[in-house]
């Protein structure tokens, strides 16, 4: 098999390293120690609607004890718990730049590919092992979110939630497997705290205007005002951080963003 | 080969079997037996079975969910017909009727009888509001479901309100149990969720409610195929206790052939007092009382009633609330495709006195034929007939485990069947 290849990725420049702890195998580039996509090949698509085989958590405080292994650096001596999630991560693009823009915040990628998922996890310890004390705070889960994000998250527990540039289902018939929709919208409501922000964005105006108008019609959410998306960090890494944003950008493509913020409800008003 | 193998398991999944169920009003002045399509129901104060009026025919396929409201002034009947029906009690006409897009799977009506609410076999509930109810009207009018939340892509198994009528509870086979805030407005939408009630590691089955007058609150309880009884509080989601059913049910039939499979909980009810739930467990012939310590938030088997003289598994449970009575049905829907001959057998339970203090054991016990409400012609409605071969209650036994099975749990494919699978795939047909 051949060893030598194209960088798969351009955040660790060229640094030799030397980490046999992981990269034991040919999946790995030889001079970033990163693992190379190539050999993560994956379907551009799972069904969100076949029934799992993965192991799933029973409830968020099963979840908790798996931190440990999540983020051996938090844990066990630190109570911290997760706060941002990104839904259907891909290849981590996103968590990768937000782990160095918030240091102290622990974060979570939740992919549904399980050889993606692969590639995150493997991406992730190599960045660990070559610059220590950085990405400590990021991991990574295969899971279906669709299903599962009550096994995760507790009430009110995360600040904020990435959906970036998910499948389209165009077709009506499979609107029902779109990632944002009227009823799993009261599930992102149930895990996000109150004034937690939701952050969507999609090259598809479809899907664009479907998104704007599941959070626009729903009673826990509303729009964040153009001043803060100014002045939100976070909000220019949705377009430029991701692969998907990359590669939208390449080909001069148009993005709709919808970023909204969770409030009360009027019973608790 | 190995094809074949898979085409038959595959056919037998086709064949649904639906279990027996039984309704009993609140004042016990009708109980009601749905086995497949047909629904009987029986006057208690008339002594004779009630006449249904639906000028649509009834039901056409296996009904699923039977439940008279609160009040008892309303009955609901829905099932794999996709059809909802609201009977009026006094009359019993079909005074509404509503379609649902998939196959009913549960239904319940707020406390005020002012919206009738249900789950389909793809995880929503919908929920229809019959506010303006006439007794004048006598067409049976078509009313329009709205979608009011979702179970993603489960099988919803059990829907209810909370006795203060103030969240509705919705439970899955994912092992979730949902409570939602139910408000007037219930028309826009359930959006917040109050918690989701987590531990059961298999299909949640039933629920049920433990109240107490003197602690002013109501416990969640709830059965699932992981032979567990789970007391919750289902404001916060915490799981209180869990009691552990299977190993004493197995325990009672040591005589069987060992399980592969624990017993699931297939029924819980609240006695008509409600300081007890009884649980219908399958392969266990009669029902475990459980009782619930407020002070303490545990939950503890006191009892165990058992049927003697025929292989009587109940397959659905349910006590009036004013009467110490409780009624056990046990039957299914057409066995095989060639025997279309419905099974049903009504048992009753009594012995529930006033004094249910901690350390009084219930002296329930299952009575005669001949002692029952109602007596022969009660049977004679609600069983179709009034002996039953025992032969067919085993048959019946088996069939409504599997059917549960096979709707219920995942079904977990070997590694070489996966790829037998995979290999047949459209997308990679094509490639060379």
């Amino acid at each position: 098999m051949e060893t030598k290849g194209e960088e798969s990725s351009p955040t660790d420049g060229d640094k030799m390293l030397e980490h046999d702890s992981i990269s034991n195998s040919t999946t790995h580039s030889k001079t970033t120690g990163l693992p190379r996509k190539r050999f993560y090949r994956a379907r551009a698509h799972s069904n969100p609607l076949s029934d799992s085989h993965f192991p799933v958590p029973i409830s968020p405080a099963h979840f908790e004890n798996d931190c440990t292994a999540h983020f051996p650096k938090f844990f066990p001596n630190g109570s911290k718990k997760i706060e941002f999630a990104d839904i259907g991560c891909g290849f981590g693009g996103l968590l990768i730049s937000l782990a160095t823009l918030f240091p102290d915040t622990l974060m979570i990628g939740m992919e549904l590919r399980d050889k993606v998922t692969e590639y995150v996890k493997e991406r992730i310890l190599a960045l660990r092992a070559s610059s220590p004390g950085r990405y400590d705070n990021v991991s990574v889960v295969r899971t279906n979110s669709m299903k599962y994000i009550p096994n995760y998250f507790e009430k009110a527990q995360l600040t904020k939630m990435f959906f970036l540039f998910p499948d389209p289902h165009f077709k009506e018939k499979n609107h029902r497997r779109r990632v944002i929709s009227p009823h799993l919208l009261d599930e992102y409501a149930y895990v996000l705290k109150v004034g937690g922000i939701i952050y969507t964005i999609s090259d598809v105006e479809e899907l664009g205007a479907w998104m704007t108008g599941c959070l626009d019609d729903h009673e826990l959410f509303e729009p964040v005002t153009e001043e803060e998306l100014a002045a939100d960090p976070v909000v220019e890494l949705l377009s430029t951080a991701t692969e998907e944003g990359q590669k939208v950008a390449r080909n001069e493509g148009q993005t709709f963003r919808a970023v909204y913020r969770r409030i009360a409800s009027s019973h608790a008003r | 080969m190995e094809e074949h193998d898979i085409d038959e398991s595959e056919q037998k999944l086709e064949a649904e079997v639906a279990p027996a169920l039984i309704a009993v009003h609140p004042d016990q002045k009708f109980v009601s037996v749905a086995v497949g399509s047909d629904l009987r129901v029986f006057n208690l104060q008339h002594g004779s079975a009630a006449q249904l009026s639906d000028e649509t025919g009834g039901h056409k396929d296996s009904i699923r969910s039977i439940r008279f409201s609160k009040s008892g002034n309303l009955f609901v009947s829905g099932g794999d017909d996709k059809l909802v029906r609201v009977w009026d009690t006094d009359s019993w006409r079909c005074v509404y009727s509503v379609v649902s897009e998939k196959r009913v799977t549960s239904l319940a009506v707020s406390g005020d009888d002012k919206f009738i609410t249900f789950a389909d076999k793809f995880g929503a509930v919908y929920v229809v509001d019959i506010g303006d109810y006439n007794e004048e009207n006598l067409a049976p009018v078509d009313k329009k479901a709205v979608p009011i939340l979702s179970h993603y892509c489960s099988i919803i198994t059990r829907l209810d309100f909370s006795p203060d009528g103030q969240y509705i509870i919705s439970a899955d086979r994912d092992f979730k149990i949902r409570v939602t805030l139910f408000s007037k407005e219930c028309l826009k939408g359930a959006h917040e969720i109050q918690c989701f009630c987590l531990g059961h590691t298999e299909f949640v089955s039933c629920l049920a409610f433990f109240s107490s007058c003197d602690y002013g609150q109501s416990l969640l309880v709830s059965g699932s195929g992981d032979s567990t009884v789970r007391l919750w509080d289902y404001a916060s989601g915490s799981l209180l206790d869990t009691c552990g059913l299977g190993t004493k049910a197995g325990l009672l039939n040591s005589n069987q052939k060992e399980e592969d499979v624990l017993p699931a909980v297939i029924d819980l009810c609240e006695t008509s007092d409600r300081s007890l739930v009884a649980a219908a467990i399958q392969s266990l012939q009669g029902i475990m009382l459980l009782r619930c310590n407020f002070s303490a938030r545990t939950l503890t088997i006191a009892k165990v009633v058992s049927v003697a003289g025929e292989t009587f598994i109940p397959t659905s449970i349910a006590a009036a609330s004013s009467v110490p009575l409780l009624w056990m049905v046990m039957g299914a829907s057409s066995l095989s495709a060639t025997d279309s001959a419905l099974l049903a057998r009504v048992r009753v339970v009594s012995g529930f006195g006033t004094d249910h203090s901690e350390s009084v054991v219930p002296e329930s016990l299952v009575i005669e034929d001949k002692e029952i409400p109602g007596g022969e012609p009660l049977l004679q409605a609600l069983q179709g007939k009034l002996t039953i071969g025992e032969e067919a209650f085993s048959t019946a036994a088996e069939a409504v485990k599997t059917a549960m099975r096979n709707l219920l749990i995942k079904k977990q494919y070997s590694a070489e069947r996966r790829d037998f699978r995979k290999r047949g795939r459209n997308d990679k047909k094509n490639q060379p």
